[in-house]
C-alpha cells in the first residue's frame, strides 16, 4: 500500500512539471490559435541558457528562474515578429510546419555550439535530499517542482481570466473585429502573448535543468508528451492542461510501477481514449461552425 | 572557347584515371604492386552529428591522423606505405547508412581499412561488407559480442571492448568487493537486453543475486518511479544499463531521490564524455569498467597531451582505441610489405601488443583483441586536480579474466 501511495505522489510530482511545461503551449494555442511545435526546442533553450549562465556568469538556479524566462520572452518576440505573424491568417498547419522547421534549426544551432553530450548543472541550493511525508520519502526537488508549477499555472489562469489585460487578450482572439470596434488595438497583444508562451517554455526548461539531461535533443521527445497533455486537456484550455498534466504524470508513474515498458505507451492510449470519446479534449470547447 | 575548356579537362581527367586504373589493375605499379593504388586509405566511419559525436566523431579522425604521423616519423624513407589518406563518413548510427557508406568506402574510395563504427547494428553491417569485399574492418566503439561470435569473419577485428567484458569487469568485481545484491535497470532494446543478460550472468557467477531486472522504455526522460522500484528491495548495488542522455537523466534523478550513498551505483557502459557532461559531483562514487583512461599513467598522459594539443579536448577510450588500431594496422602493412588484406591479417593474427591503448594485449583467433581493463570509480569534486581528471582506477582486471573465452559460435 505504501508503495502505491509513493507511486501516486511521484506521479503527481511529475504531473505538476508536465502541467507547467504544457502551459505555454496551451496559452499560445488558446490565444493565438498557433500550434507551436518549437515549444520543445524553446524548453531546451531554457535549460541550455540556465546551464550556460551558470557556467559563464555563475548565475545560480534561483536567479535563472527569473532571468531565463525574460531572455526567452525576447526569443519569442523575435520569432513572432520575424516569422509567426505572417502566417497567422492562414491555416494553422502553416505555423505548425514553420515552428517545426524553427525547432530543427534551433536544435542544430545548439548542437553546433555545445556538442551533443550535454551540459553539466548544479544541484540547486536548499533543494537536495528527501522529504519524508508519513513514512514516504519524496525528493525535495520534485515536491518543489510540483508546487512551484502549480503556483505558476494558477497565476497564469488568474491573469487570463481575472484581469483586464487577460480580458482584452481573450476578447481579441474571440472576436477581433468587435474588440477593435470597442477601441482596442488587437494586434499589439499578439507579440507579447507569443513571447509569454515561449517564456513559460523557458521556465520549464530551467526547472528541468537540475533533474534532466541538458542536451540539444532534450525537447524533441518531450514535446510529443506535451502535445499529448494539451490534446487530453483540450487544446488551448489552461485548466485542461493542468488537469491533463497531473493525469499524464499519474498514468506514467503507475505504468512505470506496474507495466514498465508500457509506461509511455499508456500516455498515448489515454490520449486516444480521450480523443475518441471527447474529441475536443477534457476541457476543450467544440469549435463553433 | 569557354565551354570547351572544361570538356577538355574532363577528357584529360578521364584519360589519366583510365591510365591509372590500368596500371593499378595490371599488377606491378609504381610501388612494385605492394600497395594497392599506390596509397593506403583509412576510412573513419562513425557518428559525426548525433549522440556519439563527442565520444567518437571528428576526433577519431584526429587520433587516426596521429597514428599516421607516428608511423611516418618511425619509418621515414623505409615506410612501405608512402601515401596514407583518411576519408570519413557519418553513418548517423543507422545500419542501412553504415552499409551503404562502407560499400562506397571499399569500392569507390579504395579504402583498405574501416575504423571506429559506434552502434552495434551499424558495426555488424560493416562487418558483413568487410567479409564480402575481403577488406579490413577494425571495430572500436561498438560493443556487441556478435562481432566475434556468430557474425565473426576473417576481415573483422574488435579492438576495445564488448558487453560481456563490461559485465565481467563491473559485475564480477563489485560482487567480490561486497556488493552482493543487485537491482538492474535497463532500456528495453537490443543493447539494453544484452547488457541485462550479461550482467545478470556475471553477478550470479560471482555469487551475487539480482533481485529484479526492470525494463524501461527507450528513450525515456522520467525515471522517478523506476528508481523507487529498484530501491524497494534495498539492494546493495543498482546497475543502470542506459547510455547517453538517458543515463544522465537517470543519474540526476537517482541523486535527487536521495539514493546516492544508499545503494552503490554501477553503470554498464560509461564514456568519460558522460561524466564531463553531467559533472563529476553527480557521478561521484559510481563504479564502471573502462577499457582505457587517459590519466592512468605517464604513457597515457603523454599521448593525451598530444591529443589535447590537436583536438582541444581529452580523449575518450574510443579515440585512443582508434589510434592503436590504425597504428597496428600500419605496422602490419609495414611487416607484410603490402596492404593486401590477407597478408595483413596474417600479421595481425596472434600479435601480442603493448602500446598506449593495449596493455598485455593479444589479437585472439576469433579476432577479439583482449587486454587489461580497469575498474574505475568516479572521483569526488575535491579529488579532481584538472579538467577531465575524473576517474580513480580501483583495480586492473587482467586480460584473461576480463574477456569471455573464444565463442564456439565463431566459425571463420
Amino acid at each position: 500500500m505504501s508503495a502505491f501511495v509513493q507511486y501516486t505522489l511521484q506521479g503527481l510530482a511529475a504531473g505538476g512539471f508536465y502541467a507547467l511545461a504544457a502551459l505555454g503551449l496551451a496559452v499560445i494555442f488558446g490565444v493565438l490559435g498557433v500550434v507551436n511545435f518549437s515549444h520543445g526546442a524553446c524548453y531546451m533553450l531554457g535549460a541550455v541558457a540556465a546551464a550556460v549562465l551558470l557556467d559563464v556568469l555563475g548565475l545560480h538556479f534561483w536567479a535563472a528562474l527569473v532571468v531565463v524566462p525574460i531572455l526567452l520572452f525576447g526569443v519569442g518576440v523575435v520569432m513572432e515578429r520575424l516569422f509567426v505573424r505572417w502566417l497567422l491568417r492562414l491555416d494553422p498547419l502553416y505555423n505548425f510546419l514553420l515552428t517545426f522547421g524553427l525547432s530543427l534549426i534551433l536544435v542544430d544551432l545548439v548542437k553546433g555550439r555545445y556538442g551533443v553530450s550535454g551540459l553539466p548543472y548544479e544541484r540547486p541550493a536548499g533543494l537536495g535530499g528527501q522529504l519524508h511525508i508519513g513514512g514516504i520519502g519524496l525528493s525535495r526537488y520534485q515536491v518543489f517542482a510540483c508546487l512551484f508549477s502549480f503556483l505558476i499555472c494558477a497565476l497564469v489562469w488568474l491573469l487570463l481570466t481575472r484581469t483586464r489585460v487577460g480580458m482584452i487578450v481573450r476578447a481579441s482572439t474571440e472576436d477581433a473585429e468587435r474588440t477593435r470596434a470597442l477601441g482596442i488595438n488587437v494586434g499589439r497583444w499578439v507579440t507579447p502573448v507569443f513571447g509569454f508562451g515561449i517564456a513559460l517554455a523557458g521556465l520549464a526548461g530551467v526547472m528541468a535543468a537540475p533533474f534532466r539531461a541538458i542536451t540539444a535533443d532534450m525537447g524533441s521527445n518531450f514535446v510529443i508528451i506535451l502535445f499529448a497533455v494539451v490534446v487530453i486537456g483540450g487544446l488551448g484550455s489552461i485548466l485542461g492542461a493542468v488537469v491533463a498534466g497531473f493525469l499524464v504524470g499519474l498514468v506514467e508513474a503507475y505504468g512505470q510501477a506496474y507495466a514498465p515498458t508500457f509506461s509511455q505507451v499508456a500516455i498515448f492510449v489515454l490520449m486516444a481514449a480521450v480523443v475518441l470519446f471527447r474529441p475536443a479534449g477534457l476541457f476543450g470547447r467544440e469549435e463553433a461552425g | 572557347m569557354r565551354s570547351r575548356k572544361p570538356a577538355a579537362a574532363v577528357a584529360a581527367a578521364v584519360c589519366s584515371s583510365l591510365a591509372l586504373a590500368a596500371c593499378g589493375g595490371g599488377g606491378p605499379g609504381a610501388a612494385g604492386g605492394k600497395i594497392s593504388d599506390d596509397k593506403v586509405v583509412l576510412g573513419v566511419l562513425n557518428d559525426q552529428s548525433g549522440v556519439y559525436k563527442d565520444l567518437s566523431g571528428p576526433n577519431s579522425k584526429v587520433a587516426v591522423q596521429m597514428a599516421i604521423d607516428d608511423y611516418k616519423a618511425k619509418y621515414g624513407d623505409k615506410a612501405v606505405a608512402k601515401t596514407i589518406e583518411i576519408v570519413t563518413a557519418d553513418h548517423q548510427n543507422k545500419p542501412d547508412i553504415a552499409n551503404t557508406k562502407a560499400q562506397e568506402m571499399y569500392d569507390r574510395q579504395n579504402v583498405d581499412l574501416i575504423l571506429d563504427v559506434p552502434t552495434s547494428s551499424a558495426a555488424l553491417a560493416v562487418a558483413t561488407q568487410a567479409k564480402a569485399k575481403k577488406k579490413l574492418f577494425i571495430d572500436i566503439t561498438a560493443g556487441t559480442t556478435a562481432l566475434t561470435g556468430k557474425s565473426c569473419n576473417k576481415y573483422t577485428y574488435a579492438w576495445a571492448y564488448d558487453t560481456a567484458m563490461l559485465a565481467n569487469g563491473t559485475g564480477n568485481t563489485v560482487v567480490k568487493n561486497g556488493g552482493k545484491t543487485w537491482s538492474i535497470v535497463y532500456p528495453d532494446y537490443a543493447f539494453g537486453q544484452d547488457m541485462n543478460k550479461s550482467f545478470t550472468a556475471a553477478v550470479k557467477g560471482a555469487g551475487g543475486t539480482v533481485g529484479q531486472s526492470i525494463a524501461t522504455p527507450f528513450p525515456n526522460d522520467n525515471f522517478a518511479t523506476f528508481i523507487t522500484k529498484a530501491g524497494s528491495t534495498n539492494p546493495k548495488v543498482i546497475g543502470i544499463m542506459s547510455a547517453g542522455g538517458d543515463l544522465i537523466n537517470f543519474v540526476k534523478q537517482y541523486n535527487q531521490a536521495g539514493m546516492q550513498g544508499k545503494a552503490q551505483l554501477a553503470v554498464g557502459l560509461m564514456f568519460i564524455t558522460d561524466i564531463h557532461s553531467l559533472g563529476v559531483e553527480q557521478f561521484e562514487g559510481t563504479t564502471f569498467t573502462d577499457p582505457w583512461y587517459w590519466n592512468f599513467d605517464a604513457k597515457n598522459k603523454a599521448w593525451a597531451d598530444r591529443f589535447l594539443a590537436k583536438s582541444g579536448t581529452r580523449p575518450s577510450f574510443a579515440h585512443a582505441g582508434n589510434y592503436s588500431a590504425a597504428m597496428n594496422y600500419l605496422e602490419s602493412v609495414q611487416a607484410a610489405g603490402t596492404d593486401e588484406a590477407d597478408a595483413v591479417v596474417k600479421q595481425l593474427d596472434g600479435k601480442k601488443i603493448n602500446d598506449v591503448f593495449l596493455r598485455n594485449g593479444e589479437v585472439r583467433s576469433d579476432h577479439r583483441v583482449i587486454h587489461d581493463v580497469y575498474l574505475a570509480k568516479v572521483k569526488s569534486k575535491s579529488e579532481v586536480k584538472e579538467a577531465w581528471d575524473y576517474e580513480k582506477i580501483v583495480q586492473t582486471i587482467p586480460a584473461a579474466e576480463a574477456f569471455e573465452p573464444v565463442s564456439p559460435a565463431c566459425k571463420m
